[in-house]
């Protein structure tokens, strides 16, 4: 019965197709909100259904001389690790008493398990262009994780040096939202703009550029190795911004949630759309020297009370 | 199965361009049916960068020697089922580069075309008009 429940929970809901095809659905609204900024009608609802359906029945090309199993584990990573993520967030977020400690630290891994999978798979499918967006990708993740864990390290100090992630859910509700003290605010920013960097939106899509190096690891995918890229992409984009709510917005076991949810989509969205891409060098200063610092601020602030 | 497979095919087609030698006339053209005037996104159309990703190609231009081997490459590498759409006079006929020593001829002797779409170049409409076509031609 608990192996059902729990398979349950990973498969079905709040697991992989729950968090797929609300996934799904946000990035109807993604390419929605774009054509619109474009001043263009955009796709229907059901295009990334279409699109995702498409390649699933497609036939999958292995390229010559590509490691085969690594080029297939490589997606697989992706999908993986984002389905637990969603089930942790869920049960975390409804339920905080089911926390451990350390929890967070294992969140961190399953969201460095994504990138890792676009850089298994870049590597191992034998093409110039997909290597160099491997090496963009593994670049641009060392820049982003030093703010985003310093940002983690101010939620931390202001849950009292909690490392357990429902305790963090437990300390907004008794003081409120970390959100709204300066230090919350900053970690909010940090972490909103690793986000951006972690889905690999414009102004950070340096990896995949699509007029430089094509579609930079991706290039050498097709069929379902592809739709599994897409479908990881999709569920990022539903679990990152929860995992923001949860951790400076006060949880989303509420339905205010909602709300909150979407004003973040739309800013990411909106980020995305009226910036230039960067350089992969600029992209490390502007994570490290720039955002370093200000996260670095936030944390003596933190420790401060402020 | 087969009816899942034709509906996301028809509902998004992600085309690849395949520039083999064209005046670079055609290209403009298509690159205009992407703009927001046209806006080719409405019916899932989406320009990609990546044979592999590609459900039709876009092939304009002339077919010569040169580049013969290029075109099928990229054939060969798009996965299947995959349309081939020839955009403009010069891909459905070599008309007047017909003399030439390097053209060898249309590009149905090498590569299946699903649809021909004339004009020199072809107004956008034409274009997304073929496209229907080929997509009914499923
Ligand atoms: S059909 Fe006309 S416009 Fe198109 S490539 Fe040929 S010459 Fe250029």
């Amino acid at each position: 019965m608990n192996i059902v429940r729990i398979l349950f929970s990973f498969i079905v809901f709040p697991g992989f197709i729950f968090s797929a095809v609300i996934g799904l659905f946000l990035t109807w609204i993604d390419r929605k909100v774009t054509a619109r900024i474009h001043w263009r009608v955009g796709p229907p609802w059901f295009q990334p259904y279409a699109d995702f359906l498409k390649l699933l029945l497609k036939e999958t090309i292995i390229p010559e001389g590509s490691s085969k199993v690594l080029f297939f584990l490589g997606p697989l990573l992706g999908v993986v690790s984002m389905s637990i993520l969603a089930v942790m967030l869920f049960s975390m977020n409804f339920n905080p008493a089911s926390s451990y400690v350390g929890d967070l630290i294992v969140i961190i891994y399953l969201l460095a398990l994504a990138p890792i999978g676009i850089i298994i798979g870049g590597s191992a499918s034998k093409n110039p262009l997909a290597s160099v967006g491997a090496s963009r990708e593994m670049t641009q993740y060392f820049a982003y994780e030093l703010p985003f864990l310093f940002a983690l390290a101010i939620v931390i100090l202001k849950a009292g040096g909690n490392i357990k992630f429902g305790e963090i859910i437990l300390a907004q509700e008794a003081t409120g939202p970390f959100l709204y003290s300066l230090s919350g605010v900053i970690a909010a920013v940090v972490i909103l703009l690793s986000t951006q960097a972690k889905l690999s939106f414009v102004p950070f899509d340096i990896p995949e550029a699509e007029q430089e190096i094509m579609a930079g690891p991706y290039i050498e995918y097709s069929g379902v190795a592809l739709a599994m890229y897409k479908v990881t992409r999709a569920m990022m984009f539903f679990t990152l911004p929860l995992f923001l709510i949860s951790l400076v917005w006060g949880g989303f076991a509420n339905w205010w949630a909602i709300l909150k949810f979407l004003l973040i989509i739309v800013l990411i969205i909106l980020i995305k759309n009226t910036n230039p891409r960067l350089r992969i060098d600029q992209a490390l200063k502007f994570f490290w020297i720039g955002i370093g610092i200000l996260s670095i601020l936030g944390l003596v602030l933190a420790f401060y009370g402020l | 199965m087969g009816n899942a497979k034709l509906w996301g095919l028809k509902k998004s087609p992600w085309v690849f361009h395949v520039a083999a030698a064209p005046c670079n006339n055609c290209d403009i053209e298509i690159l205009d049916i992407l703009t927001p005037r046209w806006d080719v996104e409405r019916f899932g159309i989406v320009l990609v960068g990546s044979p592999r990703h590609a459900d039709a190609l876009l092939v304009t231009g002339v077919l010569n020697r040169k580049n013969l081997p290029r075109v099928l490459e990229v054939y060969r590498q798009t996965p299947k089922p995959c349309l081939v759409i020839a955009i403009g006079a010069c891909a459905c006929h070599p008309n007047i580069f017909q003399p030439s020593y390097n053209v060898i001829g249309p590009y149905d002797k090498y590569i299946p075309v699903d649809v021909y779409i004339p004009g020199c170049p072809p107004k956008p409409e034409a274009i997304i008009l073929g496209v229907v076509k080929a997509l009914q031609r499923l």
